[in-house]
């Protein structure tokens, strides 16, 4: 913002114009008054070098040399004014341009930065060699070891960075420049030598009298995309059955998770909910991918507070298991909150009710949580009855 | 001098191999427009080059591999624990490799930066216009810049192969699943089989070491070089016109200013790093499918999927034994489409409003331009209140409001404030336009009040300057596009209506409010006319 | 001396004015607002409570039932058979008693989303006299000894994998808490005396799950304790900790850190030197 006056000395500059080069038939050019220009000129049809003024058009502008108006024509041809672009503003000198003294101060501000910038790397390299973080105070060593890094680095880089910048501001000439802006757009005799060197380049193939050739190139081309995306085959096998089994399977132990304890029913108290995996599972030939699909909770509720009837026939004294992936995009279940009976996915807060299957009361799961039918064995100890009847975690397209 | 002879016999060797002495002498002096936000775009430069340095370094010592190693490394609370070669190798580097936990954070910080650097730069662009012609390839570039980075964030952070990291990577399964027939096809692909498999780390790791670090190189090449050729654009500051260039030359105070700059990004981020702990896997725990933390984000540039997935309706359709699951495809693809396809589009939108086709090197106040600045406020403000969706979870904790009522509210109120945001910004836009027509016609309050010999008490105004003046009003207003008529001059009627009736409805949207700028018959009327 | 201020007339300044108007005068101004209230709290702000010790008294039954009657029975019911208020408490255990009241969260004193750790009204004997009437009434959990406590054997890496699969989804990796529905949560670890982490997994309060002995053994849960007392104590390596959130707030530091200070650096860069 220039409080200055303009008076002419910086040179008369061509008025604010919106836009260089010539507009092909559509460019807006409304001025502010009294003009009722439309913005679609395939209506009026008028040519739109309409500026006087304008440098495309070479013909010098009526007042575009001083004075503070500017009159230009505008669509319809009447006469508007706007203010002239003031030019640059004068220049102002700062104190080290004018003040030997001043530009000295400023030279040693600028040495200070590089100097603490030295200082820096040199507390980088002494601390780097002086702290070796191990044994028992290790993580101590590196946070000392970290800051002391960090600070090294980081001041030797800011007061370079700071000095350099310092030093331009302050010394280095702040005189505004200006240069030219040639217009984009080619002149019309490289744009007509372009076209020419093309159309001779493209008789010289013939392609638009050899269709043979272009057909049959077309042909060769096409395809070759194709060899770039099918050795990407053997990058996984094809979905298959692996989504619609766990490890779970009739008589199977439930044990807990990651402790591997096999579960006495008897011993499990109301209230509780405890993670548990197949017993054996890692033996299995991918023990994660496997643990990463039969990941099961087990919860013990008062056999009357089941709602459902299936859920009851598939529990053990009030005690159910239900997959822990939940049903929107996998994230582990986990959270069982023991006086509503309401199990809450932390990612996206998808909330089942157990007392009802597992039914989904709130968030973005759209299916219940599967259940595994439990039993017990002779000795006490929970089992699966079998696998679960539907495929766990996330839906996908071939899901039914 | 000897540096004179020195840097003479250079450049001699140089010239004569290359011809660089024409390249010089167009160059050193090369006019760049200054403006601290035209230094918004060089953050994310800088911290890419940050990126590229500190991400070698890592390489040094990380192991992309997930076989599983039992720890008995330094970290005492994960000792004697299976976890895989990437999650240890990733340990080791943060507490035996000495200055490998700094620049761990450094590269970390870095990543935040580089993604929230872009972001304020396309802001800027944005409210600017400098998307206009001859730019809209830019801002194409910058557009798939933006959108590969939070790609590429994403292979970064997983790599360490940690629990945080390793949800996402679950997520990340579930949403792929969730595609309609090719779904489950690309998801075995992608994890060479079941999740998690053994080929996800170490395909993430080329992706985000090469892959997509060279389309990155590329593109910003690219992007820079265009910017370097086309010239940088420029405020509608006195003395600036759509024909020059006004600045400082490229040698000595441009190169000091940016390269310094450079130096000041890597110096601010490094101090960051060395204060504050960011991405500390060794608390997290390595990844373990059955397991999973409260309070589970992603970083921050992927928070508007994380909001979306959380706020989405629980809809599901199931048809002729096939599922399609809109509560995970809604997040996954319509609401990305929504927000990215008129972000990469809008230069071409704008264009085809206004019909405006001519070259643009000076800049807009967003003042100016109210509908688009309001559009784009409108774009943000959802973008940011998906993001804060994704942290439900930590807003309750921290206001002691429950869960399912913030979400509830975010899913009602993500209807209601971007609109509302929209009006307030235009309204605000228009209201600072008249501010500016009022300056210039009455010019500025002084605080000085006056009374006069009939009684009545004035404030003084004082007329601004005429630069000011005319800095206030060389702005172009456009009014909205006609129709025209509806047939030629034979009275055939006119093919494409509808296109030309719907452009007409647009252009009215965009133009119909609107604050003339006074002109200086205005001003004299009013002075000669006796009045304020 | 004086230079006309931009964009406005030339204003004199007197010699006390001319030193009051310091370009950074407002700036530090500031801080020294915000250091000084920063320190007024610290000095106001109230002191938390001390945690009990580890050795316990023993406590009386009558003493505890004439407690009982005066400060619980209200909600509890006369016998603590329970009320439209409280739940029964016989067979919860001493554990449960020592678990409430030693933490302040019974009595409860609003009945909101959930009850709330506050200040224990309770002196550890009293505690003790009300665990033992409550034991009293019916076989429960009982109060962990020492030995079920104590720490020097136990293994902080296993106990974190236990704490990762059972207790980190609703209290956060580190401990730091997280939400859980309709304004309830799982309140922070940290601090917390390792008897009532002890007692909470075994009588599960409010909405925790209970964890019983047979399925998360004495050995189980004294790891958990040392993982989680061994982590709350160690040093953080990479610097602050932002809380233990996660991303978030790494996100938010990002922004007005980062992003601000290059900001702020750039405006520097930018602005024409005096």
């Amino acid at each position: 913002m220039s409080d200055q006056q303009h008076s002419g000395p910086s040179g008369a500059r061509t008025e604010a114009d919106a836009g260089t080069g010539t507009a092909s038939g559509t460019g807006d050019r409304i001025q502010a008054e009294g003009v009722t220009g439309s913005g679609d000129v395939q209506a009026s049809g008028t040519s739109h070098d309409a500026l006087v003024g304008d440098e495309g058009s070479g013909a010098p502008g009526a007042g575009a040399e001083g004075g503070r108006l500017v009159e230009r024509a505008g669509h319809d041809g009447e006469l508007t004014r706007t203010w002239n672009n003031p030019g640059l503003p004068s220049h102002v000198y700062r104190r080290s341009d004018v003040d030997q003294k001043a530009a000295q101060r400023r030279e040693r501000e600028v040495a200070t930065f590089f100097g603490v910038s030295t200082l820096g790397t040199l507390l980088f390299i002494v601390a780097y060699f002086a702290i070796r973080p191990g044994g028992e105070d290790i993580l101590e060593e590196v946070s000392l070891s970290t800051k002391l890094l960090g600070l090294g680095l980081g001041l030797a880089l800011f007061c370079i960075g700071a000095g350099a910048i310092h030093w331009a501001k302050t010394l280095m000439p702040d005189d505004e420049i200006v240069q030219d802006r040639k217009p984009m757009r080619s002149s019309e005799e490289d744009r007509a030598a372009a076209v020419e060197a093309m159309k001779e380049g493209a008789a010289g193939a013939g392609l638009g009298r050899r269709k043979l050739i272009r057909n049959s190139l077309l042909g060769a081309m096409a395809p070759l995309g194709l060899l770039a995306i099918i050795p990407l085959r053997d990058l996984g096998p094809l979905p298959a059955a692996s989504l619609t089994g766990t490890w779970w399977k009739a008589g199977r132990r439930v044990v807990t998770d990651p402790t591997g304890r096999p579960i006495k029913a008897a011993e499990i108290p109301i209230g509780t909910v405890i993670h548990v995996q197949p017993e054996g599972v890692e033996n299995a030939s991918h023990p994660i991918n496997e643990r990463a699909k039969s990941a099961t909770l087990v919860i013990r509720l008062e056999p009357d507070e089941i709602q459902v009837q299936k859920q009851l026939d598939w529990s053990v004294d009030g005690i159910v298991a239900y997959s822990k992936i939940c049903t929107h995009v996998g994230c582990p279940v986990g959270l069982y909150e023991q006086q509503t009976h309401h199990l809450l996915c932390p990612c996206h807060q998808s909330t089942y009710d157990v007392t009802r299957d597992c039914a989904v009361i709130f968030g973005p799961a759209a299916r219940p949580l599967p259940q595994l039918p439990l039993d017990v064995d002779e000795e006490g100890y929970l089992v699966a009855r079998e696998d679960f009847q539907e495929p766990v975690g996330p839906s996908y397209w071939e899901r039914g | 001098m000897a540096l004179e002879q020195i840097a003479g016999k250079t450049a001699n060797e140089i010239d004569e191999r290359f011809g660089s002495a024409n390249f010089v002498k167009r160059s050193a002096r090369k006019v760049f427009p200054d403006h601290w936000s035209f230094l918004l775009g060089e953050i994310a430069l800088y911290s890419f080059i940050i990126l590229l340095l500190t991400g070698t370094f890592l390489t040094l010592w990380f192991k992309p591999s997930q076989m599983e190693v039992i720890y008995d490394g330094s970290y005492v609370p994960l000792r004697g624990l299976p976890m895989s070669e990437a999650y240890a190798s990733t340990l080791h580097i943060s507490f035996d490799v000495r200055g490998g936990l700094i620049i761990r954070q450094i590269h970390h910080w870095a990543a935040l930066i580089f993604v929230g650097a872009m972001v304020v730069h396309m802001c800027r662009v944005f409210f600017t216009g400098a998307f206009r012609k001859p730019r809209e390839t830019n801002w194409l570039i910058g557009s798939i810049l933006i959108m590969l980075s939070f790609i590429e964030g994403l292979a970064g952070y997983s790599l360490p192969d940690d629990l945080l990291s390793g949800t996402g990577l679950r997520i990340t399964e579930g949403v792929l699943l969730s595609l309609p027939v090719v779904g489950t096809y690309l998801s075995f692909f992608l994890f060479g089989g079941e999740f998690p498999g053994e080929d996800i780390i170490p395909r993430l790791y080329i992706a985000h070491v090469l892959l997509i670090p060279g389309i990155f190189l590329a593109l910003i090449t690219v992007h820079v070089m265009l910017v370097w050729y086309q010239k940088h654009t420029q405020y509608p500051f006195p003395g600036r016109t759509e024909k020059n260039a006004v600045g400082y030359p490229f040698f000595p105070v441009y190169t000091a200013k940016a390269g310094g700059f450079f130096f000041i990004t890597f110096g601010v981020t490094t101090l960051l790093s060395a204060f504050a702990s960011i991405n500390p896997v060794w608390l997290f725990g390595p990844y373990n499918p059955g397991e999973i933390s409260a309070g589970s984000q992603p970083d921050w540039y992927m928070g508007f999927l994380e909001g979306s997935l959380r706020l989405f309706p629980n809809w599901e359709t199931s048809l002729w034994g096939y599922t399609v699951s809109w509560n995970v495809l809604g997040p996954a693809l319509i609401i990305p489409g929504l927000l990215f396809t008129p972000m990469i589009l809008y230069p071409f939108i704008e264009r085809w409003v206004t019909g405006d086709n001519a070259e643009h090197h000076v800049l807009d106040r967003p003042r100016n331009v109210p509908t688009r600045t309001g559009l784009g406020v409108m774009a943000l403000v959802t973008w940011l209140m998906l993001l804060a969706a994704g942290a439900n979870d930590l807003i309750a904790v921290a206001f002691h409001m429950s869960i399912n009522t913030i979400t509830w509210g975010f899913r009602v109120l993500i209807f209601i404030v971007p609109p509302l945001a929209y009006v307030v910004t235009k309204r605000i836009c228009l209201g600072l336009q008249r501010r500016d027509r009022d300056l210039v016609l009455h010019g500025r309050e002084t605080g000085r009040i006056v009374r006069l010999p009939n009684g009545e008490m004035i404030e003084v105004h004082e007329p601004i300057p005429d630069a000011r003046k005319w800095e206030l009003t060389q702005h172009l207003v456009r009014q909205p596009a006609e129709i025209g008529p509806l047939t030629d001059a034979n009275g055939v009627p006119r093919r494409r209506i509808l296109a030309a009736k719907v452009r007409a409805k647009v252009s009215k949207f965009y133009f119909e409010d609107r604050v003339e700028p006074p002109t200086p018959a205005d001003v004299h009327e009013l002075e000669s006319s006796g009045q304020h | 001396m004086t230079r006309p201020r931009p964009g406005g007339p030339a204003v004199l300044l007197g010699a006390l004015s001319r030193r009051r108007r310091h370009r950074l005068a407002p700036t530090l101004l500031l801080l020294l607002a915000l250091a000084a209230m920063g320190g007024a709290y610290t000095a106001f702000a109230p002191t938390p409570q001390a945690e009990a010790s580890n050795g316990l008294p023993s406590g009386s039954v009558d003493a505890g039932r004439e407690l009982f009657l005066k400060n619980c029975s209200s909600c509890h019911g006369l016998n603590a058979e329970g009320g439209s208020d409280g739940p029964s408490l016989v067979g919860v255990g001493a554990a449960s008693v020592d678990f409430q009241v030693s933490t302040g969260r019974m009595p409860a004193a609003q009945l909101g989303a959930q009850v709330e750790e506050k200040r224990s009204q309770f002196t550890a004997q009293q505690i003790a006299d009300l665990a033992a009437y409550v034991a009293s009434l019916g076989p429960g959990p009982a109060i962990p000894d020492e030995s079920e406590l104590d720490l020097s054997d136990a293994d902080p890496a296993r106990g974190g994998e236990i704490y990762r699969t059972n207790c980190s989804m609703c209290h956060n990796y580190a401990g730091s808490g997280g939400a859980l529905t309709e304004g309830k949560y799982a309140p922070s670890l940290r601090g917390v005396n390792p008897r009532h982490i002890y007692e909470a997994m075994l009588t599960g309060p409010q909405s925790m799950p209970v964890f019983g002995d047979h399925t998360m053994t004495p050995e189980d849960k004294r790891d958990i304790i040392a993982f989680l007392k061994t982590t709350e104590d160690e040093p953080s390596p990479g610097g602050a900790t932002l809380g233990k959130l996660g991303p978030v707030t790494e996100g938010g530091v990002g922004w007005l850190v980062g992003i601000g200070g290059l900001i702020g650096c750039a405006v520097w860069l930018g602005a024409k030197a005096r």
